[in-house]
């Protein structure tokens, strides 16, 4: 039964939902561009990439995929919490995702800023010195595709925001979760890259 | 009108992904410092693999999905993989 | 958002007004026909530019030698040449303008499943010709890498690279958008009784359309990006100074790049695959084999790219496979082609205006084609990579097959549009005209590829000379045959006699609808009855 007042012909939850899925296919070739980078680039260069890797911290690595994979988690038992009408519990979970996407970025922001005092940043002199090839390419994919696995946690933020104001507001509950249950799609498919960087960038020492 | 998942997963089944989620983690750093040679990258992405499948199957609720939805996202795994190994026909036999 | 009751079913979509007047009703519509129309306006004014840049090569090639521009000039004007007419006009094509106004219509839909994304994906469109055209007018120079932008000169290039490869980033987002857009509509908004296999022909194009520009475009998107990182940065990811490989960049570009040609042709032979039953009166001859064969063109497409890269220092291992999956894809082509003719074959031939873009498509298209399998056999690519005669090849079967379509096209569903009659007279006078010149202008290019005349140069060897005087002489010819076809569209819109609803007897859905349609289409969605699917003519 339909809370809302109007009656919208228009709402097609299945549709919506192929919606996102299409979205989330460019967003897997996007990034697949740049696996394919690493793979060719990594086939090429194997003993620079094995010593470039060890100059990342895995502790901190680790803990951003743990975080990340909480935050999965946290975002898809909301929409379980949205169906089964327990608004405040949808919000609660939806906070949490929200803050520990955040504390992934803080994370990324120092461990970028330790790279950055070591003088290790894209187009830093100090790697065309003292690198070779292998480990300069290590670096420049490294900075490319976290930074833009970064944007793309950001943009989740967004819309987790979006989703949280509208639940807040009970536009979206049980008998209209798409725009819940869609966010929480494009928040795994955050969560599916990191899976792959991680262990592409952190664990091949 | 339409709403065709009237199953709701309960919270225990997200929970139990997640910690095999993090077991799956738990090994993959946890085989880092043996030399697998070659197969380093094998082991890595092997095991990265189950880790999305799961993501795939439970958080993204494609085992409850209708079947043109999980033969979509398996296609679109299939062509990337695909490309990739003939973009290797070049560098490989370089 | 109750729209369906407020919205008349006698008014026109042309003359509706709604919540905006003027011009607004236009730029902020959300209906796909006027948003189909809006790409059409905008397509044929960047085509137009396009077309003075060629005729701009073409008179610089009337001689050896400078004749107008300097070697730096060409370079600028084939590149932006490049950009237009493949990012701006044929890659959108005939999904942007034929896709919107038909697609809803011919599967008994009132819009497509997505009307603001739709009106959104336009708007991306205009701001991606913007930054193109930006680069052109300023900075240090306009872009001359080619339209290709290989690397690493198009990192190197003191050009203004930036504003011209953002702006065809910004263009894939339009490609992409509206992909997504054709995929969900078709999955969810064909009228009750409307299966998959009773579906028309040019959405099924559409379908395997909206994939490769869903799956392809991203891989360019992010290539694009690395160029840019590497302009800016120096990451060292194409730079063989840096231990980047610029063979990788021709992968990533034609991983995108060979499956676009694909999102240009499919459309096209939709559309052909429409007008030729309705001209024969007859029903399209193996159905079935078309659909297959356009899935299976879309999905081979996307392994075939090295054909592009014979000559770069790819692997043998990788040429020769390539090579071979390039003659593979043209076996689903060369059988529409058959199935098309077989179409025709003991049919009810009307020779209308349609009929005749449709057969000259078909000619064109098959030297195309054929010249397709002379570059695509790796012995033969060594020796004409990089001449005329791949320029004549993709000329012919780009041009001449996406093109040809489309005016095809738009003479055929311009009573639909318009609401009018195009004028048939001086219709067929400029498709005559276009088609002499068209032949005239890209043939001798066989030729002097043959012969070993370069592309992408603005100088030539003497021996050269005649066969150039008679391109340039054709791109003419050419012209003055495109200006009678568009002069005509446009007065007929504006003042042809009245059409009625179903000028051609065609057995589609569009055709049961007024002409012009009403702003939702139909009155009430039909119930589709047809036991044997679309083109069942008695």
């Amino acid at each position: 039964m339909s809370q809302v007042i109007h009656h919208d012909e228009h709402y097609d939850p299945e549709g919506s939902k192929i919606g996102m899925w299409l979205f989330i296919f460019t967003e897997l070739l996007l990034f697949g561009g740049l696996f394919i980078v690493y793979s060719v680039y990594r086939y090429m260069n194997a003993d620079a990439f094995h010593l470039a890797a060890e100059e990342l911290n895995t502790t901190v690595g680790a803990l951003n995929t743990v975080i990340l994979l909480i935050s999965s988690m946290t975002i898809a038992m909301s929409t379980t919490a949205l169906q089964k009408k327990q608004k405040a519990t949808t919000i609660v979970l939806l906070e949490i995702t929200f803050m520990l996407a955040l504390i992934f970025l803080v994370n990324k922001y120092f461990e970028w800023g330790v790279k950055f005092d070591h003088g290790i940043f894209p187009g830093s002199e100090f790697m065309k010195a003292e690198m070779s090839q292998g480990e300069v390419l290590f670096f420049g994919l490294y900075f490319v595709m976290t930074g833009l696995h970064a944007l793309h946690i950001v943009a989740g933020l967004v819309i987790m925001g979006f989703a949280l104001a509208r639940v807040q507001k009970g536009t979206v509950h049980a008998d209209r979760p798409s725009l819940l249950e869609n966010a929480g799609l494009y928040w795994h498919l955050v969560d599916l890259i990191w899976i792959f960087l991680f262990p592409l960038f952190y664990l091949i020492t | 009108m339409e709403n065709e998942k009237h199953h709701i997963v309960p919270y225990r089944l997200y929970a139990v992904v997640l910690l095999l989620l993090l077991v799956l983690t738990f090994i993959s750093i946890a085989i880092t410092d043996i030399n697998l040679g070659a197969f380093t990258v094998v082991g890595a992405l092997l095991l990265a693999s189950i880790k999305s499948g799961l993501v795939l199957i439970y958080f993204m609720h494609l085992k409850f999905d209708k079947a043109y939805i999980q033969i979509m996202v398996g296609m679109v795994f299939i062509l990337f993989i695909a490309i990739v190994l003939v973009t290797f026909f070049d560098y490989y036999f370089r | 958002m109750q729209a369906s009751s407020k919205i008349p079913t006698d008014v026109s979509y042309l003359e509706y007004e709604g919540k905006h007047k003027g011009l607004r009703a236009w730029i902020f519509s959300t209906d796909h026909k006027r948003i189909g129309l809006l790409y059409l306006y905008s397509m044929m004014t960047l085509f137009l530019v396009g077309v003075i840049l060629g005729l701009a090569m073409r008179f610089e090639l009337i001689a050896p030698g400078k004749t107008i521009m300097d070697a730096k000039d060409y370079n600028a004007v084939f590149t932006v040449h490049g950009v237009i007419m493949i990012f701006m006009i044929v890659i959108p094509g005939l999904p942007a303008v034929f896709g919107n106004f038909m697609l809803p219509i011919m599967i008994g839909a009132k819009d497509v499943a997505f009307p603001k994304l739709n009106l959104l994906s336009w708007w991306v469109y205009i701001a991606g010709a913007f930054l193109v055209i930006t680069s052109v007018l300023f900075g240090d120079g306009s872009p001359d890498t080619g339209w290709t932008f290989y690397a690493p000169y198009s990192f190197k290039t003191g050009a203004n690279m930036l504003p011209a490869i953002f702006g065809a980033f910004v263009l894939g987002f339009s490609s992409i958008l509206t992909g997504l857009n054709f995929i969900v509509t078709m999955h969810r908004m064909r009228a009750p009784g409307m299966t998959w296999t009773k579906m028309p022909l040019f959405p099924w194009s559409l379908y395997g359309t909206a994939w490769i520009q869903l799956l392809a475009t991203p891989i360019v998107g992010i290539t694009l990006v690395l160029v840019a990182l590497e302009r800016i940065f120096g990451i060292g990811v194409f730079d063989p100074a840096l231990g980047g490989d610029p063979i990788l960049y021709q992968h990533l570009f034609w991983i995108y790049s060979h499956p676009a040609v694909y999102v240009m042709i499919l459309p096209a032979m939709g559309a052909i695959s429409e007008i030729i039953p309705t001209f024969s009166q007859k029903h399209i001859f193996g159905y079935k084999v078309l659909v297959v064969s356009t899935l299976a063109i879309a999905f081979i497409g996307y392994f075939v790219w090295g054909h592009h890269m014979f000559t770069s220092g790819m692997s043998g291992t990788a040429q020769y496979t390539f090579s071979i999956l390039t003659f593979l894809v043209a076996i689903p082509s060369a059988i529409k082609v058959f199935n098309w003719i077989s179409t025709m074959y003991k049919g009810s031939i009307n020779v209308q205006t349609p009929f005749y873009w449709a057969a000259s498509f078909i000619f064109v298209f098959m030297i195309g084609g054929l010249s397709g399998l002379v570059v695509g056999a790796l012995a033969t690519n060594v020796y004409l990579h990089d001449t005329a005669f791949v320029v004549a090849h993709f000329h012919f079967i780009v041009f001449g097959g996406v093109g040809f379509s489309f005016f095809g096209a738009i003479h055929y569903w311009f009573p639909k549009m318009f609401g009018r009659m195009y004028d048939a007279t001086w219709a067929n006078i400029g498709w005559l005209i276009f088609t002499i010149g068209f032949l005239a202008l890209y043939s001798p290019m066989f030729y002097l590829g043959m012969q070993g005349m370069p592309r992408r140069y603005y100088d030539y060897l003497e021996e050269f000379h005649a066969a150039n005087i008679l391109s340039t002489l054709g791109s003419w010819v050419m012209t003055l045959g495109l200006i009678i076809v568009i002069i005509n569209l446009f007065r007929s819109a504006k003042s042809g006699p009245i059409a009625v609803a179903n000028p051609w007897n065609g057995k589609t859905l569009e055709w049961t609808v007024p002409s012009p349609p009403p702003v939702e289409n139909f009155d009430e969605i039909p119930e589709y009855q047809e036991k044997d699917g679309p083109y069942e003519y008695q």
